[in-house]
């Protein structure tokens, strides 16, 4: 029982999924069941957060490593749920405010971080070792330089050759790892619905 | 009090915290780290709260034209299971909630999924050579042909990549590399565009606030 409830529930729900998209008369069970997905998954959000917070409370409780920082995010998670849920979302108002001023920034330079470590590991990644990896090397280089004005600025073509590589061999291997990657997912799909599949229910068998 | 020049001085302190890391791990970085995750984290239930559960979850529950709607308990009950994970006598219940999630999505990937992710791009993929008229659209279609279809054949492993499939394989290979080499390139390019974004944003806005124009 402990396992043939939930697996009975992933084969009613997958399949249900399924017949809707083939038997208009099973459509709205299956936008109904759509709207459950998104309800339930969405819970997962708090999951996250009690699991945060236990976290940096027992860092704190237990004196762990880099602890005197974990009251800032205990702090700035407990100031984003008071704004939100005291004065609303709506825009001017406290959360917006912080949404906008704080993280939008720092989001914003956590990913502009990223560049100076990106140019560092393709440095190392790049040091040509065959001649595939020059090629990897050369298409990055000409699509970068193609987006760039000192690109038409060296030769007035390599803005159209930067196009050409993204819209040509950038989409055919684009749709290869696309297409391969669906079918893995139908098969994988195939193996969670018919219960072969069961790690996402701990491991049991 | 102008609170937009406070936002600016919020956001320039936080970049600059953040861009400190660039010399070396600081506390400056580790607090304005240990910030955005929590503030982040704050965000998002709280867009949670507002954008999914109240619109699709509470006003089925409760319509605005009065009564109760108890079939909407159910989602309800599965998310709180889902939640009880984290107390563990009870932490099994939220195997009902994970197994409605992963069929509702595996129903979802085999069919909404695959038409867009497989089928139309083999639509897509399903074109005349001459299309487009010159001997280069000519060339351009065969790449894009051949290119997906040797680039299926390198993810083919039920057979041993010889002979002809060992050439296509190569020439998939050699195209995903250009692809992989595109992609990356293309990534480089948001994440500069974004450092450059962050750098105006100090040199255009912060700086002026202390009367200092560029």
């Amino acid at each position: 029982m402990r396992l043939a409830i939930p697996l009975a529930i992933t084969f009613v729900a997958g399949m249900i999924m399924i017949l809707q998209f083939f038997v208009p008369a099973t459509q709205s069970m299956g936008e109904s069941l759509q709207e459950w997905y998104m309800i339930v998954a969405s819970f997962a959000i708090f999951l996250g957060s009690v699991n945060l917070l236990y976290v940096h409370t027992h860092r704190i409780r237990f004196k762990g490593r880099n602890w005197k920082y974990s009251p800032v995010t205990i702090i700035g998670f407990a100031a984003m749920i008071i704004t939100g849920l005291v004065f609303g979302i709506e825009q001017g108002k406290p959360f917006d405010y912080m949404f906008t001023q704080m993280m939008v920034p720092m989001g914003a330079t956590m990913f502009s971080l990223l560049a100076f470590f990106v140019a560092s590991a393709a440095f190392r990644a790049f040091r040509a070792s065959n001649w595939r990896a020059t090629l990897l090397l050369i298409s990055a280089f000409v699509v970068m330089l193609g987006r760039v004005p000192i690109g038409a600025m060296i030769w007035g073509r390599i803005p159209l050759i930067s196009e050409w590589i993204m819209q040509v061999p950038n989409l055919a291997g684009q749709r290869a790892v696309m297409i391969g990657a669906a079918m893995g997912m139908v098969a994988t799909s195939l193996r969670m619905i018919f219960g072969i599949e069961r790690s996402y229910l701990g491991g049991a068998d | 009090m102008n609170w937009t020049v406070i936002g600016i001085w919020l956001g320039a302190l936080l970049s600059l915290s953040l861009y400190s890391f660039l010399y070396k791990d600081n506390p400056f970085y580790k607090f304005a780290e240990h910030l955005f995750v929590g503030m982040s984290a704050g965000y998002w239930v709280i867009y949670t709260i507002m954008n999914v559960l109240i619109p699709n979850w509470w006003n089925n529950l409760v319509p605005a034209e009065g009564g109760m709607q108890p079939i909407w308990l159910i989602p309800g009950v599965l998310g709180l299971f889902m939640v009880l994970r984290v107390v563990p006598k009870l932490s099994g219940l939220s195997r009902f909630s994970l197994a409605l999630i992963v069929g509702t999505g595996a129903g979802l990937s085999m069919t909404a999924m695959f038409q867009t992710n497989a089928l139309a791009q083999v639509n897509g993929t399903i074109i005349a050579l001459g299309q487009g008229g010159g001997w280069f659209d000519w060339v351009s279609n065969l790449i894009l042909v051949a290119g997906v279809v040797c680039g299926l054949v390198y993810f083919f492993f039920s057979k041993a990549h010889t002979g002809v499939i060992g050439g296509a394989a190569n020439v998939g290979i050699t195209l995903l590399m250009v692809a992989f080499g595109a992609s990356f390139g293309y990534t480089v390019m948001a994440r500069i565009s974004l450092l450059i974004g962050q750098t105006q944003f100090l040199l255009f806005d912060w700086l002026p606030t202390m009367g200092i124009h560029l």
